[in-house]
């Protein structure tokens, strides 16, 4: 007996969608092979609210969300939580505050009840707060001796200098530290409600329960005052190479992050690029990149392209973590194999065994009920379509080795990239 | 559960365990081998983890270049793991193609080249992997500490091995351990997902079953002396951040005690997750998180047990508050290890630790690869058999026993504090 992969992949006929009468999107799909079950989405709440001076606002408030509501404190939200072996957490972005649960399918109730519990009534202990804002910058401390975060926002800055891409979600010490308890509160009132909510539900239930318990849970909930997200301003792209060190003395490796502003994932280009970018630095042992980098030159132990593809611009970068002094050399190597990928192309047969990876790969990505639950999110977020991951096979093998190649060229220019590395001065 | 396991030891001596799994048309294939940095002497550490690296190299059959490509196209997630006790490597694929994962494996078991050139690349990748892990306070404390609490038993080093081994060890060496520790009468292949279980024997039986048996490779076995008193050591680096760790000794895990232990690990900490493929769950309600967290001493605490052949340790890592001295948090947490040693703890308490569980379970059920990872998994330090009774023998566990293992095994005079010390060097402007 073999399983049919075709009905393995969600669609149309298996997913339930359904919009409550407040503006939440509930999606669902049953799976009754563990006793468990996974709670996923986003509200429309993310940093692009924030001021400069005040940024990590939105991360700030929805880390303290289960600090304490109305009717339980920080210790009974995690005791229900955690008796039960289940679990709940939240985590800002730059346009959405996302949330993710998990329990055994006898205590979804318990779940969907704090979810809303957290969402609609925290009530911000003043104790709590400081409690978590001294978590917070020790995070941030920690983030600024990390050579591969630092790499990272330090790349943000220069290719979306001047734009709201170009902060960090969670901030910089002197931000939190200027965030109050009264900014947290005030963020709440306003930017949190239904409107623009979505909540996937996946695992041993009938998707109809699922939807019958979120309208018990949310279906009430209303926020007249609910603000609409702040429009994306336009991206001015950087106009020729620009290079930054962001020192960290005493480590010993430096992490290197280049690239260009990358399509948008609902863009046409999306796919093209992904096909493209796996060629580049992810396929086998982490594409040409990865040959170059570390197979041939024994440079790094990682070296690898990604993508990444949301709302608004995205970004097509090259990281490596590599010896302080072996930094320039990495970086000659990388952009020489960056001038090649868009002065020469891919072959039809490198672009054949992506596209047969990408294919094969998805039954594995929708196997768990999380992985299911972050298509189901994907397919709402970006309005894919229900059977998005059915018609994805014919989608991947439609593109061709010219639209990667025009695609390359149209979002990486080798003589004008944005070049980070952080580690220890030269 | 047990019923659509398979066992059979082929006349090589490999060990074959199969479970059908029909949810999804995937299936994970999974060869250990009994070899991992426990088995390393001084001069060779880290030759273990390398070998690991090596078989990625290619063989005549699939040189290097063929091979990654060829199990990437037919969508593989693929990878492998060089632990304490063992070495691991892995396909998962669509059920229909994972006879390329299955010969690949048989390929390399006996037939890989490590050429000299790909051996000198390799040596400066693996040394930058050890120095990306450098930048890591937690890794540069863990180190010390396993150094210090093992000085007989070469659980001593870590796996990555030293930089003055990684910088001398030759092709002969490699090639060498590659060919004493890789034979079939020290591997065991687990398999599951969507198949029939006989003609998956079969075919390991035909791709495998003609591999020579070798001779049964001896395990590196220098029991450590018992630890008299308290070792405290203190490590410097970069950063801001102070983190304590204190390192208490742990029983293999084949040990009854284990059980009650992972209560009070569960207990005390939050439960450990030994699910690879899985999350695990918050520790906010634990005793350590309420007396070190919320009284803030600490901004952060987790414990760490491990399944090991012989006993290891328990860590239970503190990042120190901004505004709090290490030894404050220390102190607080002694308190707490005390009490646990003093006082019986609930039902309430060990009843929750055992529900924590049967959700980890679940959860780790929900994929084919954590499936087919605990089925070899758990032959490397007792058998499948451990696995499967576990959940009915940690509900078997009484406050009572959970009293006694604190008091055997949570005793200052047997662990070792780590104090990782940031050197003032703060964080610059970018």
């Amino acid at each position: 007996m073999m399983t049919n992969p075709v009905h393995s992949l969600p669609g149309s006929d298996d997913i339930h969608r359904e919009l409550l009468p407040n503006g939440i999107v509930v999606l669902s799909r049953a799976n009754f092979n563990s006793p468990s079950v996974v709670v996923s989405g986003y509200l429309q709440a993310g940093a692009l609210f924030d001021s400069d001076q005040k940024l990590g606002l939105a991360d700030f408030t929805s880390s303290a969300l289960m600090r304490g509501t109305e009717k339980r404190d920080f210790q009974q939200i995690y005791d229900a939580l955690e008796s039960v072996g289940a679990g709940l957490g939240f985590n800002s972005s730059t346009h959405t505050t996302g949330y993710s649960g998990r329990a055994l399918t006898e205590d979804l109730p318990l779940l969907l009840d704090l979810l809303a519990d957290t969402l609609r009534y925290p009530v911000f202990p003043a104790e709590q707060i400081e409690r978590l804002r001294a978590q917070m910058l020790t995070g941030l401390a920690i983030r600024g001796q990390d050579t591969s975060d630092m790499a990272s926002l330090t790349l943000d800055g220069i290719l979306f200098e001047g734009h709201p891409y170009a902060r960090p979600d969670e901030g910089w010490p002197e931000t939190v530290k200027a965030i109050t308890r009264d900014d947290l509160v005030d963020f709440h009132r306003r930017i949190y409600g239904p409107k623009g909510m979505v909540i996937a539900i996946v695992g041993a239930l009938e998707p109809k329960e699922a939807v019958a318990q979120v309208q018990r849970f949310l279906g009430d909930w209303q926020n007249a005052q609910q603000e609409d997200l702040p429009e994306l301003p336009a991206l001015k792209p950087i106009s020729n190479t620009t290079r930054r060190q962001h020192v960290i003395p005493g480590k010993s490796q430096s992490d290197i992050d280049l690239g260009s502003v990358g399509p948008k994932r609902k863009d046409p280009e999306y796919l093209p690029a992904s096909l493209g970018n796996n060629i580049l630095g992810q396929f086998g042992l982490m594409g040409r990149i990865g040959d170059v980098v570390r197979e041939r030159s024994g440079l790094a132990y990682y070296a690898y392209s990604s993508l990444s593809a949301g709302i608004g611009p995205g970004s097509w970068e090259v990281s490596a973590g590599v010896n302080p002094g072996n930094v320039d050399k990495a970086i000659d190597l990388i952009v020489e194999e960056l001038t090649r990928f868009v002065q020469a192309g891919i072959t039809q047969e490198e672009l054949a065994d992506s596209q047969a990876n990408f294919v094969g790969r998805l039954p594995l990505s929708l196997e768990s009920n999380g992985g299911v639950a972050n298509a189901l999110v994907n397919i709402e977020r970006y309005e894919l379509g229900l059977d998005y991951y059915r018609q994805y096979p014919d989608l991947v093998r439609a593109v061709k080795p010219d639209e990667v190649l025009q695609t390359a060229k149209k979002f990486i220019d080798p003589q004008c990239l944005a070049i980070a590395t952080a580690g220890p001065a030269k | 559960m047990t019923d659509n396991l398979t066992k059979t030891t082929l006349p090589n001596g490999m060990l074959v365990l199969l479970k059908e799994i029909h949810t999804a048309p995937l299936i994970s294939s999974w060869v250990w081998y009994r070899v991992g940095s426990r088995d390393e002497l001084p001069g060779r550490t880290g030759i273990s983890h390398w070998v690991e690296h090596m078989q990625f190299k290619g063989t005549p059959l699939f040189p290097a270049t063929i091979l990654d490509k060829a199990i990437s196209r037919e969508g593989a997630v693929w990878n492998a793991f060089t632990y304490l006790d063992w070495t691991t490597y892995f396909e998962t694929m669509p059920a229909d193609k994972i006879d390329l994962g299955l010969r690949l494996e048989a390929d390399r078991m006996v037939n890989s080249t490590i050429h000299p050139d790909e051996v000198a690349s390799e040596r400066t990748v693996i040394i930058s992997e050890r120095e990306g892990n450098e930048n890591e306070p937690l890794f540069m404390l863990g180190e010390a500490i396993q150094a210090a609490a093992f000085r007989v038993h070469s659980y001593h080093h870590e796996v990555i091995g030293d930089l003055a081994d990684l910088q001398s060890m030759t092709r002969e060496d490699l090639y060498s351990h590659y060919r004493t520790y890789y034979v079939p009468n020290n591997a065991v292949m687990a398999v599951a997902g969507d198949f029939q279980a006989e003609a998956m024997l079969a075919r390991i039986q035909a791709l495998f079953g003609g591999i020579p048996a070798g001779e049964t490779p001896p395990r590196l076995t220098r029991p450590e002396p018992e630890q008299r008193g308290e070792i405290r050591l203190n490590v410097a680096g970069p950063g801001e951040t102070t983190y304590v760790q204190a390192a208490y000794r742990f029983p293999a895990a084949s040990d009854p005690d284990f059980l009650p232990l992972s209560v009070l690990d569960s207990l005390l900490a939050g439960p450990s997750n030994l699910n690879m493929f899985s999350g695990g769950i918050s520790n906010k309600t634990s005793r350590l998180y309420r007396a070190l967290v919320e009284k803030e001493f600490a901004v952060s605490v987790h414990g760490g047990a491990q399944a090991t052949i012989d006993p290891f340790l328990y860590g239970i890592t503190m990042t120190i508050h901004p505004q709090r001295e290490p030894q404050d948090a220390l102190s607080a947490l002694d308190d707490e290890i005390e009490r646990v040693r003093i006082e019986t703890v609930s039902e309430d308490e060990v009843a929750r630790a055992i529900k924590q569980a049967r959700a980890l379970f679940a959860y780790g059920s929900e994929n084919i690869t954590n499936q087919a990872f605990w089925m070899g998994y758990a032959e490397m330090f007792a058998d499948y058999d451990w696995f499967q009774t576990y959940l009915d023998r940690l509900a078997a566990v009484t406050p009572a026993d959970v009293q006694r293992v604190a008091q055997q095994y949570l005793r200052p005079g047997s662990r070792v504090v780590g104090t990782y010390l940031p050197d003032g060097v703060g964080e610059e402007a970018a």
